[in-house]
């Protein structure tokens, strides 16, 4: 009982807390820095400001050289140029609408699901191969080459995927990238609450898909901004060439290439692709920041 | 590391000790679960990247036009890259020059930069994590830059320095070889900060918060003894990936210099390993010479990827 008096009010010791913040640091060091930050951040801000103004200027203004910083009277009329080309195509603009939703969505779920099952193999349990299966995945990384792409083609030509939907989805779902992300991740996590999930008499899979992966929102968050921007770039390019089948990208840049004509649309259309990675992007960070992340653990 | 088992044993049969492979056998068949998890994602990963890397590996001891079957030269292409070919030798000094310059700055800035933006709070983490990663999804962003250094005096630099009487005639920032490598260095450092640092967020974002609490109650002073104390022994995993990315971003740069000074540069000044695989791969058709290329490239990569590790092996856990 004499154990068991008043246990140490830890709220009490912080010297400040607060949600989602760092305990030690003065408001005037946090000034300092969101003043650096801020004037970073001009720059790297700029590009994607410049290409929305630009989407909205008027052909008069477009060719104004220099180009200005700001647009004089703003105007939708790209945007609606750009809708009324898209509505003349040859297979309906909703198709290829479909066709780019229907791929990011597919090749999302599926990556996030095939790297989380693999990465927390490959972080958290050690059975013959763990290393080589490791070695293979920064190796890979390192890679590049200008002729795998043919090699690439040969394969997915073998089995018979040119011109289906399978050569957009499934050369996209297995990256290094990705699971060498979440494996870096998923190795923090504390080996006790593996152990313990095993002694609850919980398997592999559902010790990674119940105790670890809701331990990783941060990763996973960075995980879908990543693969939903390489998804939704899709281009298809010389796997796929029948119409049905092209995604938004490829028909976009197919309108741009009208050239200078068209330069209001380029910007239009740049625009237009830009907004569903950015959505995507604020609302995963925005569920991530909200708590920082513990360990499960509570004592 | 406790050795994880993931299935329990139901009947826990005598291990044969005697032979290795017994005991491999044994340990596959107990890690049974993970092999099957594991099997989606290693059956498309073999089949889409494994297999046709594999495949062109031989390519760079063919010549091969895509046309006509390759034909086997053995190492010929390999000696004509380091005897003959004067124009590799510039790049191969270009690339490491690159390398040097862009990797391990823009590996300390992107971290720095997500350090600084870990101590704001939640909504300006969002708003500046948004900011600072805007340059990867806007596409071709650093066309922009071509406004800012162009040659003539419309240029956003040049009609600056004109204005302030520092340069009294327009300077040619990407066709003079003095500026070219230069601007380009410092374009190329603007756009490297893009998934290396989103991975980086995500390692801070991912730190127990427990930890800076006992740190509090430890006596830590400041932001500066939090970080060395305590993020950075636990971000290692995260530091190892963004590691990683810089070292592929920086010796596979070409795609800036190409864009901003042309493909070939003036005088190849700007002119990378890749520039050359590429120049070759899709410019000449010489498919087999353009492997040979990317395979230099590839070990020059694995020794400095092997380097780092276990430089920051040292400092993490």
């Amino acid at each position: 009982m004499a154990r068991r008096k008043k246990p140490v009010n830890i709220e009490k010791v912080h010297v400040k807390k607060s949600k989602g913040k760092h305990i030690n640091g003065s408001l005037a060091g946090d000034i300092c820095i969101f003043i650096l930050l801020a004037l970073l951040g001009i720059f790297m801000i700029f590009p994607l400001y410049y290409s929305i103004i630009q989407s909205f200027k008027p052909i008069s203004e477009l060719f104004v050289f220099p180009p200005k910083l700001y647009v004089v009277a703003p105007t939708g009329e790209n945007f609606s140029n750009l809708f009324k080309v898209a509505g003349n195509l040859w297979v309906p603009f909703s198709r290829y609408v479909f066709n780019s939703v229907f791929i990011t969505i597919v090749i999302t779920v599926l990556h996030v699901f095939v790297c989380c099952c693999c990465a927390y193999c490959l972080s958290k349990c050690r059975f013959p191969g763990y290393n080589f299966l490791n070695q293979l995945i920064v190796t890979a990384l390192l890679f590049t080459s200008t002729a795998t792409w043919i090699m690439q083609f040969v394969v997915m030509a073998k089995m018979g995927m040119i011109n289906t939907y399978w050569a957009l989805i499934l050369p996209n779902v297995a990256t290094s990238m990705g699971l060498y992300l979440m494996r870096q991740n998923m190795s923090t996590i504390n080996d006790s609450i593996i152990d313990a999930a095993k002694v609850d008499g919980a398997g592999a899979f559902r010790t990674c898909w119940q105790v670890v992966i809701p331990n990783q929102k941060p990763a996973i968050a960075t995980l879908i901004i990543f693969v939903f921007q390489a998804a939704w770039n899709v281009q298809g390019g010389a796997l796929v060439y029948e119409e049905d089948l092209k995604t938004l990208p490829t028909i976009m840049s197919q309108i741009a290439a009208a050239g200078i004509a068209r330069q209001g649309i380029i910007y239009a259309s740049a625009v237009v692709l830009m907004i569903p990675p950015l959505v995507i992007f604020l609302i995963a960070q925005s569920n991530v920041m909200e708590t920082m992340a513990n360990s499960g653990m509570k004592d | 590391m406790a050795k994880v088992k993931t299935e329990t044993e139901k009947k826990p049969k005598p291990i044969n000790t005697q032979s290795k492979w017994a005991y491999t056998w044994h340990l596959v068949k107990r890690n049974q679960a993970c092999y099957w998890m594991m099997l989606p994602f290693f059956a498309l990963f073999t089949i889409f990247t494994v297999v046709p890397v594999v495949m062109s590996f031989p390519l760079g001891l063919t010549s091969f036009n895509l046309v006509q079957f390759p034909k086997f030269i053995g190492l010929q292409n390999f000696y004509s890259l380091f005897v003959n070919d004067d124009i590799f030798l510039i790049a191969i000094k270009n690339t490491l020059i690159f390398a040097i310059f862009t990797g391990p700055f823009s590996y300390v800035l992107s971290f720095l930069l997500a350090w600084l933006i870990n101590e704001m709070n939640p909504f300006f983490k969002v708003f500046f994590t948004f900011v600072f990663y805007a340059p990867s999804m806007t596409p071709s962003a650093f066309v922009i830059w071509q406004l800012v250094f162009s040659g003539d005096s419309y240029g956003y630099l040049n009609s600056v320095l004109l204005d302030l009487g520092i340069l009294t005639q327009a300077a040619q920032w990407l066709t003079d070889t003095t500026y070219m490598m230069t601007v380009v260095i410092i374009v190329q450092l603007w756009t490297s900060m893009g998934a290396g640092f989103l991975a980086l967020r995500a390692g801070f974002q991912g730190i127990d918060a427990s930890l800076y609490e006992a740190g509090a109650i430890e006596g830590i002073q400041n932001r500066f003894q939090e970080l060395f104390t305590i993020t950075i022994p636990a971000m290692g995993p995260s530091l190892l990936f963004a590691a990683v990315l810089a070292i592929s971003g920086a010796f596979t740069v070409g795609g800036v210099g190409a864009s901003l000074c042309g493909l070939p540069s003036t005088n190849y000044a700007v002119h990378t390993v890749m520039n050359h695989a590429q120049d070759y791969g899709s410019i000449r058709y010489e498919m087999g010479y353009a492997s040979a290329i990317c395979m230099v490239l590839f070990v020059v990569m694995l020794i400095f990827n092997k380097l780092i590790r276990n430089v920051l092996s040292k400092y993490t856990d």
